[in-house]
């Protein structure tokens, strides 16, 4: 059964979208927010417990002050006051991956909050800066992870048995909530990509998680409501979990858009609910209804104390904060010398640190966003993953260009050295060599094959040799399909000139 | 060797260094008496035969190369089962937990290991210390050594009945509300509360993390004094230990011994005597006052006006936090595991709701419900919201006590020990009985009873307890001792010589 959906245009002109967007940030902080777990992701299942984080009775947590610091400096760069006295509180409720049945979290106090963060969107008329204003930055635990086995969904329901996994139960995070993003309009998904995006760029510049979508260390719920037009109120809302990718975060905001155009325009009520983003399907599926009276009692957790940043401390912290993104955009495009046009790309293409760093191992500035805007964007895209999710590093990408200029390989052998790094088949100088990708210049074997050509086609040699350069192409392509692409096309070129002179 | 079970743990050491007797024997002549009079008096939920001699052997192969790990090595103790013991079962009283054998120690019992205690055995006690009479315990009740138709206290009914029948010199007790002090109280003997922050409560399974605190339950001060050397101080693995030296507690108790209190100040309480308080307990009350006055210490009448919302404030907060914490009770992971009947293929939720149906008794029912309304939204404010400003005014009340007494007294219970069912329809009466050791708690203040006598109208022991500014702990030990002292040169000898000897049974 799919949900009824109205154009994307026709649901603007009726309805204003209003967005709250909810970000859960992974911190790569060595050990867990409450005891002295690693966090190291993809270990055996249940390898990284112990009493507290496995909420065995008796148990206690201690709190991780390298989470403590990571939170303020999130904090700090989403410009938001710093509490200097806070407390954590339970949040209440019963679920079979949550050991202690709360979860340790922020309520009331929450340790930044008041903040906003300014994001480059890209509209039609070029990029906008959109102001996205922070309501609160707060700490709290992961939960364990469930695995349903048997039925179809791989959800809870029609499940024969479920696993879960405690690793992940007690891994830091911070929920940064954004206030209600009003006045978007047609741009909201693109807005909601944007920020999540630009936070992602934020963090990832912090250096206080790894902020993988695809691993979960970055998790973005998109609360999406509509109202008629020009009316300025709020609608009932909706929370759409699940979204894993930043195209997902504009699909799914997309979607439920249309969708609840559809029901609000035939004089139908939005359930608040929760819904769960499909990846494959490009739809929205209900979840578990939510309402106001959910109570999750908190209550300030007693066996912590409050945590009290100094004022010296948290002004140490924001005096060594790392430069804002737009600052650093700036500075990136006048040292790698791009026009706003090609600045403008690489960020759309998610590709700016992707590109840093492949220059960084050492390949030229064009050298770099060629490869990532052209080969692997497209890559990407005809997978429909996040281009960061592909198989490869940039490491990989300057060595492959470093092939290039050595002379070793061309640009069309660098596509299948490209082809075989994303296939698994190892680095790049090992596809070469298995593939046996080198360029041949023994001058005797292409001399022989020059021949060959022209001895085969009298009729081309014939005219180049009264003059007809252009002609060469022809004579070119039969040499190179000769040695299968692996000849240097120029030295091919060159022989073929002197030998019809 | 029958007089080694009454002496105490400062003589066992004694007799233990002078080489009179090793820790093997003390820890089997204990183990002889738990299965001589326990059958009766319950107190014992699990004992561990093997791995105490197990311990008791280690303690002596380290005398006998002269590395001693403390002054109470050899020592056996008693364990109240709320603490966790690594390899040992841990039910809190409850059946949920029936068959949990925690993965590792609580830090109470990681110290009494490492300074050489062997532990005899877990205590019996009210289902999650929910109770002042061990009567909630989901294995059955415990019986006051004095008369065994009578509670011993509760909720650690049990450390207090073991010690009290001689089956143990020493044992852990811990208190929310006065699960140390009231047991002391009605089995005469000696229970401490230290100061909340100056025991790890790491491995304590909690009932009101804001409120507990384990502590020393002896038949002597210096004991208790002893006893709280070993398990206190700094604990980085709970968050709120105290990160500062404990006071010198031994030299407190022995000092005070010496009888001598001039320039103390004792501050009695005036909303903790009088009415209330059964005759003999305030009887006994007033003239162990007088024996201090006569060893040089000065009487003053503090008022702690809003003490009279203790009871009502520790009701609120105790099963908020109480609430929570027993929320992890669900089957998932440990414990008990009922399936539901009569539903064809349960969910998890049918599990957890079966189970904590069938696991949890009806004083934590009771509880959880109170503590689940106390926080709903809407009647947050109200409730846990009121009880907290109530308990920031208690606090006040003790500092200003405290400004013009070094110490504050008051009889432990308002009354002796009532008879096993006659309060338990009634929850408030019950409630009631923790009237004068719940003020402590929710200041954070230290605490202690020490035997006062017995009631002319029952005969059963009364308890007077001491109180004193946090981290001031010493000063219980020495008003303590002093008073034991001088009672006990009344009476000729300790007040448990004065206890009916049980039935032995063979
Ligand atoms: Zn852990």
């Amino acid at each position: 059964m799919s949900d009824a959906l109205v154009p994307y245009d026709e649901a603007l002109a009726a309805f204003d979208p209003a967005m709250g967007l909810e970000v859960h940030i992974e911190l790569n902080t060595v050990t867990k927010m409450f005891c002295g777990c690693p966090t190291e992701f993809g270990a055996e299942p249940n390898t990284q417990t112990c009493p507290t984080c496995l909420g065995l009775p008796g148990s206690m947590p201690v709190v991780n002050g390298k989470a403590v610091e990571s939170a303020i400096r999130i904090g700090l760069a989403l410009n938001c006051d710093i509490a200097s006295w806070c407390r954590f509180a339970r949040k209440n409720y019963f679920y079979p991956d949550m050991p202690k049945n709360f979860q340790t979290s922020q309520y009331d106090e929450p340790i930044a909050f008041d903040g906003y963060t300014d994001v480059l969107v890209d509209t039609a008329d070029g990029s906008e800066v959109f102001r996205v204003e922070i309501e609160r930055a707060h700490m709290e635990e992961d939960t364990g992870k469930s695995l349903h086995v048997g039925g179809s969904t791989g959800r809870i329901q029609g499940a024969d048995y479920s696993l879960v996994d405690y690793n992940r139960a007690g891994i830091p995070l911070i929920e940064i909530v954004t206030r209600p993003i009003m006045g978007a309009r047609e741009k909201a998904p693109a807005v909601a990509k944007a920020y999540v995006a630009h936070l992602r760029e934020l963090i990832l510049g912090l250096g206080v998680s790894d902020v993988r979508m695809e691993q979960g260390s970055l998790r973005c719920d998109v609360n999406l409501s509509l109202a008629p037009i020009g009316t300025g109120e709020l609608g009932t809302r909706t929370e759409t979990k699940n979204v894993n990718s930043l195209r997902s975060v504009e699909r799914a905001a997309r979607y439920e858009i249309s969708r609840q155009a559809a029901i609000l325009g035939s004089g139908g009520s939005i359930l608040q609910e929760t819904r769960h983003w499909q990846e494959v399907s490009g739809v929205t599926l209900s979840g578990r209804e939510k309402s106001d009276a959910d109570d999750y009692r908190y209550f300030p957790e007693p066996d912590l104390v409050p945590v009290a940043p100094s004022e010296e401390w948290v002004r140490s912290l924001k005096d060594t904060l790392p430069e804002p993104p737009r600052v650093r955009r700036d500075r990136l495009q006048k040292e790698w010398g791009f026009s706003d046009l090609e600045m403008r790309d690489t960020i759309g293409a998610d590709a700016l640190g992707l590109v840093e760093e492949t220059i960084a191992a050492g390949a030229s500035p064009q050298a770099a966003r060629k490869w990532w805007l052209s080969e692997l964007a497209r890559r990407a895209n005809e997978q429909d993953v996040d281009i960061a999710s592909l198989p490869i590093t940039p490491a990989q990408v300057a060595r492959i260009q470093a092939l290039i200029d050595e002379g070793g390989i061309n640009d069309k052998l660098a596509r299948q050295v490209f082809d075989g790094v994303l296939a698994g088949e190892g680095t790049p100088d090992e596809v070469v060599a298995a593939r046996g990708l080198a360029i041949v210049s023994d001058e005797g074997a292409l001399s022989a094959a020059v021949d060959a050509a022209i001895a085969a086609n009298p009729d081309v040699a014939g005219k180049i040799r009264e003059g007809k350069v252009a002609a060469a192409g022809a004579l070119i392509g039969a040499v190179m399909k000769d040695m299968r692409g692996q000849a240097d096309a120029g030295r091919v070129r060159e022989l073929i000139l002197e030998k019809l002179a | 060797m029958g007089d080694l079970i009454r002496r105490s743990a400062a003589d066992l050491a004694d007799a233990l260094a002078a080489g009179e007797t090793t820790s093997v024997e003390l820890t089997r002549v204990h183990l002889d008496r738990i299965a001589e009079v326990d059958g009766a008096v319950h107190a014992f939920l699990h004992i561990d035969t093997e791995g105490a001699l197990a311990q008791a052997a280690a303690s002596d192969a380290r005398r006998a190369a002269g590395q001693l790990a403390s002054p109470l090595d050899g020592v056996p103790i008693a364990v109240k089962d709320v603490l966790a013991t690594d390899g040992l079962p841990t039910t809190c009283g409850s059946k949920i937990l029936e068959g949990w054998i925690p993965p590792y120690d609580a830090e109470v019992v990681a110290r009494l290991k490492a300074a050489g205690l062997p532990i005899l055995g877990k205590t019996n006690m009210d289902e999650f210390a929910m109770g002042s009479s061990t009567e909630h315990s989901a294995y059955g009740p415990t019986h006051n050594p004095w008369d065994l138709d009578r509670i011993p206290g509760g909720s650690g009914g049990g450390s207090a009945a073991a010690v009290a029948s001689f089956q143990a010199p020493l044992a852990i007790g811990t208190d929310t509300g006065g699960s140390i002090r009231q047991p002391g109280a009605v089995t005469g003997t000696v229970g401490v509360k230290p100061t909340y922050g100056g025991v790890s409560r790491y491995g304590l399974v909690a009932m009101a993390n804001s409120l507990d605190q384990a502590g020393p339950v002896t038949r002597t001060v210096l004991d208790s004094a002893l006893l709280h050397e070993v398990i206190g101080g700094h604990d980085a693995k709970d968050s709120t230990s105290i990160d500062q030296p404990l006071p010198a507690l031994v030299d407190a108790a022995r000092r005070g011994a010496a009888g001598d209190l001039t320039g103390v100040r004792i501050g009695v309480v005036k909303e903790l005597t009088g009415e209330g308080y059964q005759s003999g307990v305030q009887q006994r009350f007033d003239e162990a006052v007088q024996l201090l006055v006569g060893a040089g210490a000065t009487v003053v009448e503090v008022s702690c006006p809003n003490f009279v919302h203790a009871l009502a404030a520790y009701y609120l907060i105790m099963p908020s936090e109480a609430s929570s914490n027993l929320a992890r009770f669900d089957a998932m992971r440990y414990g008990l595991r009922v399936l539901p009947e009569g539903i064809e293929s349960p969910s998890a939720e049918d599990v957890m709701r079966a189970t904590r149906d069938r696991g949890f008794g009806d004083e934590v029912k009771r509880r959880i419900i109170l503590g689940t309304y106390a926080l709903s939204s809407g009647y947050y404010d109200a409730y846990y919201g009121q009880a907290q400003k109530v308990r920031t005014l208690i606090s006040r009340d003790f500092d200003t006590a405290f400004y013009s007494a070094d110490v504050l007294v008051s009889p432990t219970a308002p009354t002796t020990a009532f008879r096993i069912g006659e309060k338990l329809d009634d929850p408030v009466a019950m409630y009631l009985n923790d009237i004068a050791t719940i003020p402590a708690n929710l200041a954070g203040v230290p605490g202690l009873s020490v035997p006062a006598g017995l009631a002319d109208e029952d005969g059963l022991p009364v308890g007077f307890q001491v109180l004193a500014p946090a981290m001031a702990d010493d000063r219980l030990y020495r008003v303590g001792a002093a008073l034991e002292a001088l009672l006990e040169k009344q009476w000729g000898g300790p007040l448990l010589d004065r206890a009916p000897t049980l039935e032995v049974a063979r």
